[in-house]
């Protein structure tokens, strides 16, 4: 295989509890990531998949250093950034994009979707024929090119979802974190998008952090998948090895757990209800 | 045998004359769960705010009858009414966090419906919730009555939630995906014991939900809703071995499907959607004649 664009080792970060934190003082921290090992190879679409508090969001925002790791190191093409001061980072965004799960929140009202996709652009060194770019990123994910002077509540929630991927691809970077881009919209929606990232990321050759609960998404669209509880990989390979023979007890359970649109009485009254205790 | 549920012709208006809701029938029968499936703005939730007679003030009813157990809500006085409806359903809502007043205990929260509305002894209320709330499997139910919502977790508070809805013994739960919330793990614990406890009592159920995939497991028939219209309605069995309306062949075959990824996941195709249109404007030209 190909040298992986990203090589994470012993990954650990950790956040203030601010559930526990004094009315004085710092919170306590608390270990959200316990050393984690992976590579994301180049190219190519990693699913990351765990229920709500796994770390998946924490691991994503590290990987694009939103935030700094406590250790371990995040190699990206070779080099480690996992410590890079904020100047160093400043030539990285351009590489490393993210589309966000809620393209209402992530979307400035005030702006218009022209001024939203040309921000990054200015930022970057890339402001020469800025209306010809934002006009292409609009073409790439299917919005007529009018829609620049639109407002975010003109939109629906799947044309928002098209402009946050608008806005991650129009500097071309090389890696996108998608974290949960479809989980808002309805199955209609889901589908066109998922199908459009699936194409973009085809045709410019990303490599994709595809964060999700969702593992029959991650099926259809990615390569390889990590599988995350508690802050720890409990199991990663290729999806196809992975749904065959899922080798971990809680990859089996998620998998069963899975409602699919087909009928089957003994997936609701096969087995005794498990109790998770208080 | 006389329904436990049944909505007749039901239209419902915003303020400025669109309609949301478009002549939706359908019943529900003692002990059947009854999905009522479809995507944001389908007004699958509004049908369930109707039956509860909990619509917001900018929803009108315009059309329609809604019979609990044979009685028309309509031929009642609003007091009778309110008494009706809190005496024979019940609610399971999706968000267990927005449903539970943050700054009270639970115990408290889970017996007001049973003390004053149906008039119940404070203790005979006690007891009852406790008995409930060991049927949903909550190990400690001393300390979980005696817990703030915040100190539970999600899948906790929906059990929570759903012991309430069942502790006055309604014959009829409206529940407004109950699940969507909720860790798939986690929601296949709470689907399984919501039909457990269903099945146990008879209890029938309007099940809302967008989820094809929790229709076929938990529903014996189905509403599918497109636009605040019924498009096609089904044993459920049925309605998965041979879908008949477009609509709901788009729908399944939009829905991810880990066994059949490429089968799976497919866009919904302008056309059917620019028929569905159609078909609602012929509907509301038809309706708006004999209303004027």
């Amino acid at each position: 295989m190909a040298e992986p664009l990203f090589r994470v080792r012993g990954l650990k970060v950790a956040l203030p509890d601010m559930a526990r934190k004094p009315l004085l003082g710092n919170a306590p921290m608390i270990e959200i990531l316990k050393g984690l090992d992976f590579d994301l190879p180049a190219r190519s679409v990693t699913g990351i998949v765990g229920e709500s508090g796994s770390g998946k969001s924490t691991l994503g925002r590290a990987l694009v250093r939103l935030s700094e790791p406590q250790e371990g190191s995040i190699l990206f093409e070779g080099h480690d950034i996992a410590h890079l001061p904020e100047k160093g980072l400043k030539l990285l965004r351009r590489d490393l994009q993210m589309i966000f799960q809620d393209p209402m929140s992530s979307l400035n009202p005030r702006r218009t979707i022209g001024a939203i996709i040309a921000a990054p652009l200015k930022q970057n060194g890339m402001a020469d024929n800025l209306s010809e770019r934002v006009a292409e990123a609009l073409r790439r994910v299917g919005l007529p090119e009018n829609f620049a002077g639109r407002y975010r509540h003109e939109l629906s929630g799947g044309q928002r979802q098209r402009v946050g991927i608008a806005r991650a691809l129009a500097l071309s970077p090389k890696f996108v974190l998608a974290d949960e881009i479809v989980s808002g919209l309805d199955v209609s929606t889901q589908a066109q998008i998922l199908t459009l990232l699936e194409k973009l990321a085809d045709e410019m050759g990303l490599t994709v952090a595809f964060i999700s609960h969702d593992l029959s998404v991650i099926r259809r669209l990615c390569r390889q998948v990590i599988v995350m509880r508690s802050g720890e990989i409990v199991e990663s390979g290729p999806t196809d090895a992975l749904f065959a023979v899922p080798r971990h007890a809680y990859t089996r359970d998620l998998i069963a757990a899975i409602p699919l649109p087909e009928i089957d009485p003994g997936w609701l009254y096969g087995e005794p209800v498990v109790a998770a205790g208080p | 045998m006389t329904a436990c549920l049944e909505i007749a012709g039901l239209s419902a208006t915003l303020a400025n004359g669109v309609r949301v809701l478009r002549d939706v029938s359908l019943t529900v029968e003692p002990g059947e769960v009854r999905a009522l499936v479809g995507e944001s703005g389908a007004g699958k939730s509004m049908i369930g705010k109707a039956v509860l007679g909990v619509l917001p003030p900018s929803v009108r009813t315009a059309a329609g009858h809604i019979l609990l157990e044979g009685t028309d809500l309509g031929t009642l006085s609003p007091k009778a009414r309110r008494t009706l409806i809190g005496a024979k359903t019940a609610l399971i809502p999706q968000d267990p966090l927005t449903a539970l007043n943050p700054s009270r205990r639970i115990g408290p929260q889970m017996t007001d419906r049973l003390v004053k509305i149906l008039g119940w002894g404070g203790q005979q209320a006690d007891q009852r919730i406790r008995q409930l709330l060991d049927e949903v499997q909550i190990r400690d139910p001393a300390r979980v009555v005696a817990s703030y919502p915040h100190e539970l977790s999600g899948g906790m508070r929906q059990r929570v939630l759903i012991a309430a809805a069942f502790a006055a013994e309604p014959r009829l739960i409206i529940a407004d995906e109950p699940t969507t919330a909720l860790d798939v793990t986690v929601q296949k614990q709470t689907l399984k014991l919501i039909a457990a406890m269903q099945r146990e009592r008879g209890t029938a159920i309007l099940f809302v939900t967008h989820d094809l995939g929790v229709v076929a497991k938990i529903s014996q028939r189905v509403s599918v809703l497109y636009a605040g219209r019924v498009v096609e309605e089904a044993d459920t069995a049925a309605l998965f071995a041979a879908p008949r309306h477009a609509y709901t062949r788009a729908l399944m075959q939009a829905t991810p499907r880990y066994t059949d990824p490429a089968a799976s996941l497919k866009p919904v195709d302008e056309k059917v959607l620019a028929e569905l249109a159609l078909e609602v404007a012929t509907a509301d030209r038809e309706w708006e004649t004999p209303h004027g």
